[in-house]
């Protein structure tokens, strides 16, 4: 085998508290897919970070091209030839295509003014490589999410990057796109370019990864060739114990209708002849769990923000709960219908980052602790620990900020609180997305516990096997309309799939 | 063992408020310290008396401008709304009110006058809310312009003159002294201490950090996002017009240039007591620090004998380390 391009020896990294990387070792070889995974919290951003020269390591030495480097910003790690794409794209959306790849590194004329032409026309023989159909003049903020992330490949490029760290590119992505940044690695790879290549979906690595290394809480368990791995042996690698091949999903529905929506429409504020949401009707039992699955696009959030009251005036529909017809105008009356929305956004929608679990687990509730006028802390508290106890909520203290705490954790938060509004119906969106396995298993039995306390639910999710998994009942959408509805037992994933395909 | 757990959680439990004070503190310690060894007049009972008078003002208005700022707002127009509230005041206690269309007079009392200014207040903190909510403007944009409606109001009803001579009865407001403590000292730390408990232990204090820490969220989990930012603002214009009454009764003159500068003084006084411009972090608690320390050290440098220009460059210094300090220790966090 050649010579690896990039080195990292020992590296360690400690965090006030946590010891975040201990001791790492990874080897990337140029023309090759080297795939990192692990749980979150396993070290693999931290790591990135360090190769990408955000972070400086405790210890340990990085070594390209068998020469040891030292980096103190990511610039260095650039001039070294490392470029990083992080999952929340860094490009700006009010620069064109050009002015994003070239940010910093502008062609100048004499005077000290962007040579606009040569600019755009540099920009566009990168852009060449990769999808000539993006214009360098073309704003940023107009193009699709894919696109974005080329232009993001194409600044990668365009400095010569040797080794390019993708951190879960896919996940924004459809699966035609997804197929695209796929073919597009292999181009890279080709061209003997090096990607080290981090992803949550074990499908993926089967396909891509020339080389996997898996991290588990900060140390690295397991590296070698790709060939080496099964998915099973992966995920045994990454929790750290057997799992049994897939979650057995006990069916609670009964024939009690507890839910309705009918003919839920969605304007385009815009332009108003055109839906968003176009006629869409369903019914939930009371214990059963209909999975909403559609593509990106699908419009699958703006129907569950559509039944919950934040599109008032664009919004229409009939809703029934236990027989009573309404159609909120806000999440308050929704909520007082009996409705809850564990939002896609976490972090933006679901909770106050700032606040504590406690907080945050009673902040919709906060009447019923009020004597006097003053919130009990100690009522407040007791109500809180019950929650934590019974989600096995993972928190030092009822009084973590919850900005401190993993992905899952704040998903099970958003859950109490939702929980302590007594909802006769939840509406979940993207319950598990970026949420480790061990975390998804967790929440998946939440949502069986839920299920049997009587509650009807509307589980909205991209994972497919997750929807087969945990539904009684499918519901398939695309651009904004009902395509299709099955049974657990009449879905497979080819049925479901053409459904969802416009 | 649950009870225990429980048990436990209550002796920790804080509020939101309470964070981080504690470096505030320590720069309050320090600097009484320093300045006691270096003047033995700064330790002295009339001092801190005078130094409890001084920041009264600014207290009130300090107090307002944290809920604002806490439900992530801000309210430019609070030294006008005490000059306007002031003014109206004064002018309705020395002249009394013509009614328009009529040949009535009105006399109004001192409680007349109060209530009026209270009502100003109130006014013009309700249309800062209005705009902000159901015309959707920036808090920056509206309370600018409400600044300069009410600065320009302030002028017309006095016609530039201040109105002076209002009678002890009023003057009692600023100069008495029950229980040997000046009434402004009284009204003041009674705001912050109401205000204090409001936002720590109330429904209504817990919404507005929920507001300013993720208004998304907040919408999303049912609170009425709008009506708690029309109060926060509401709240700001009253305690503004309360501070109009204190400064006019304290000089027995309603000046319409009362107040010039005074939502600056404020905004630096919420920042060193460690409350968050971007919302949803700090305290009441903190705020009344930071009044402490700006006027434990214009005292300590008039003390000193150093000239005001430089009591100014000071105050911006300690600004910029406050500042500075929090964000380093947030980043820590």
């Amino acid at each position: 085998m050649e010579r690896p391009i990039l080195q990292a020896v020992n590296i360690t990294k400690v965090f006030p508290g946590v010891r975040a990387l201990d001791g790492v070792s990874i080897d990337v070889y140029p023309g090759r897919v080297h795939a990192v995974v692990g749980e979150n919290g396993a070290g693999k951003s931290t790591l990135m970070n360090i190769l990408a020269g955000v972070l400086k390591p405790d210890s340990g030495q990085i070594y390209i091209d068998g020469q040891p480097v030292c980096f103190s910003s990511p610039k260095d790690a650039q001039q070294a030839g490392i470029a990083i794409i992080f999952q929340e794209l860094s490009v700006i959306d009010v620069l064109s295509v050009a002015e994003n790849i070239y940010l910093g590194r502008e062609p100048l004329k004499a005077v000290g003014l962007i040579d606009r032409d040569k600019l755009n026309s540099m920009a566009a023989s990168i852009l060449a490589r990769l999808d000539p159909g993006i214009k360098p003049d073309e704003l940023v903020g107009n193009l699709r999410v894919a696109q974005q992330q080329i232009v993001e490949i194409a600044r990668a490029l365009s400095i010569n990057a040797r080794v390019i760290i993708m951190d879960e590119p896919t996940s924004a992505l459809t699966a035609q796109e997804t197929r695209a940044l796929f073919d597009l690695i292999y181009d890279l790879k080709r061209q003997g370019v090096a990607v080290i290549y981090i992803t949550h979906r074990m499908e993926e690595l089967q396909e891509l990864a020339d080389d996997i290394t898996v991290l588990r809480d900060g140390k690295r368990v397991a590296t070698g060739p790709a060939s080496e791995f099964t998915i099973q042996k992966l995920i045994q690698l990454m929790i750290g114990r057997d799992v049994e091949d897939s979650f057995k999903f006990v069916s609670r529905a009964t024939k009690k209708l507890i839910f309705t929506a009918k003919n839920i429409n969605l304007r385009d504020p815009q332009r108003h002849y055109k839906k968003i949401v176009d006629d869409v009707s369903f019914e939930v039992h009371e214990g059963e769990v209909l999975g909403v699955f559609g593509l990106l696009g699908a419009r699958r959030t703006e129907l569950l923000e559509t039944i919950f009251g934040l599109h008032p005036r664009f919004g229409s529909g009939d809703l029934c709960i236990n027989g009573r017809w309404f159609f909120p105008r806000c999440p308050r009356e929704a909520i007082e219908a009996g409705l809850a929305l564990a939002p896609e956004d976490r972090k933006g929608a679901g909770l106050v980052l700032e606040m504590s679990v406690c907080e945050n687990t009673t902040l919709a509730v906060l009447d019923q602790f009020t004597r006097i006028g003053l919130i009990n802390r100690r009522a407040e508290g007791e109500v809180t620990m019950g929650f934590v106890k019974r989600m096995g909520i993972k928190t030092p203290s009822i009084y973590q900020k919850v900005r401190n705490l993993s992905g899952g954790t704040q998903q099970k938060v958003v859950l109490a609180k939702w929980l302590s509004t007594k909802p006769k119906v939840l509406l979940l969106d993207e319950p598990t997305r970026g949420i480790d396995v061990n975390a998804r298993r967790e929440i998946y039995q939440l949502i069986g516990e839920f299920a049997a306390s009587g509650m009807g639910i509307v589980l909205v999710s991209s994972d497919l096997p997750e929807v087969m998994v945990l539904s009684d009942r499918i519901m398939v959408m695309c651009e904004g309309r009902k395509t299709a509805e099955f049974s657990a037992c009449e879905a497979t994933a080819e049925k479901i799939m053409e459904a969802a395909l416009p | 063992m649950s009870r225990s757990g429980i048990k436990n959680i209550a002796k920790r439990s804080r509020s939101l408020g309470d964070h981080r004070n504690l470096r505030s503190w320590g720069v309050l310690l320090v600097m009484i310290i320093a300045l006691s060894l270096l003047s033995d007049r700064f330790l002295t009972l009339p001092n801190i008396k005078n130094i409890l008078l001084q920041i009264s003002v600014t207290l009130c208005l300090s107090v307002g401008m944290t809920l604002v700022i806490l439900s992530g707002g801000i309210d430019l127009s609070v030294g006008a709304i005490l000059a306007l509230g002031g003014a109206i005041a004064a002018g309705l206690l020395k002249t009394g009110l013509d009614i328009p269309g009529t040949d009535l007079h009105m006399q109004v009392t001192v409680s007349g006058a109060i209530l009026a200014a209270l009502l100003v207040g109130t006014i013009c903190g309700w249309i800062n809310g209005i705009t902000i909510t159901r015309l959707q403007l920036p808090p920056f944009i509206a309370t600018l312009a409400m600044l300069s409606i009410a600065r320009g109001l302030t002028m017309l009803w006095t016609k530039g003159f201040p109105i002076t001579a209002l009678g002890p009865e009023f003057g009692y407001i600023g100069t008495g002294t029950p229980l040997g403590i000046p009434m402004p000292v009284w009204i003041s730390l009674i705001i912050a201490s109401v205000f204090h408990v409001i936002v720590t232990r109330t429904p209504f204090g817990r919404y507005i950090y929920a507001v300013g820490g993720n208004e998304r969220a907040a919408v999303l989990t049912g609170l009425n996002v709008e009506r708690i930012k029309l109060c926060v603002y509401l709240i700001a214009g009253v305690l503004s017009g309360v501070a109009g009454l204190i400064v006019t009764a304290r000089l027995d003159a309603a000046d319409p240039n009362a107040g010039l500068g005074y939502e600056l003084d404020s905004i630096a006084a919420v920042v060193i007591g460690g409350t968050s411009l971007s919302g949803g972090r700090g305290s009441v608690l903190g705020t009344v620090l930071g009044c402490l320390i700006i006027g434990v050290l214009n005292s300590g440098l008039f003390l000193l004998n150093v000239s005001p220009f430089w009591q100014q460059v000071i105050k911006g210094v300690v600004i910029l380390v406050a500042v500075a300090l929090d964000r380093w220790g947030s980043r820590r966090a």
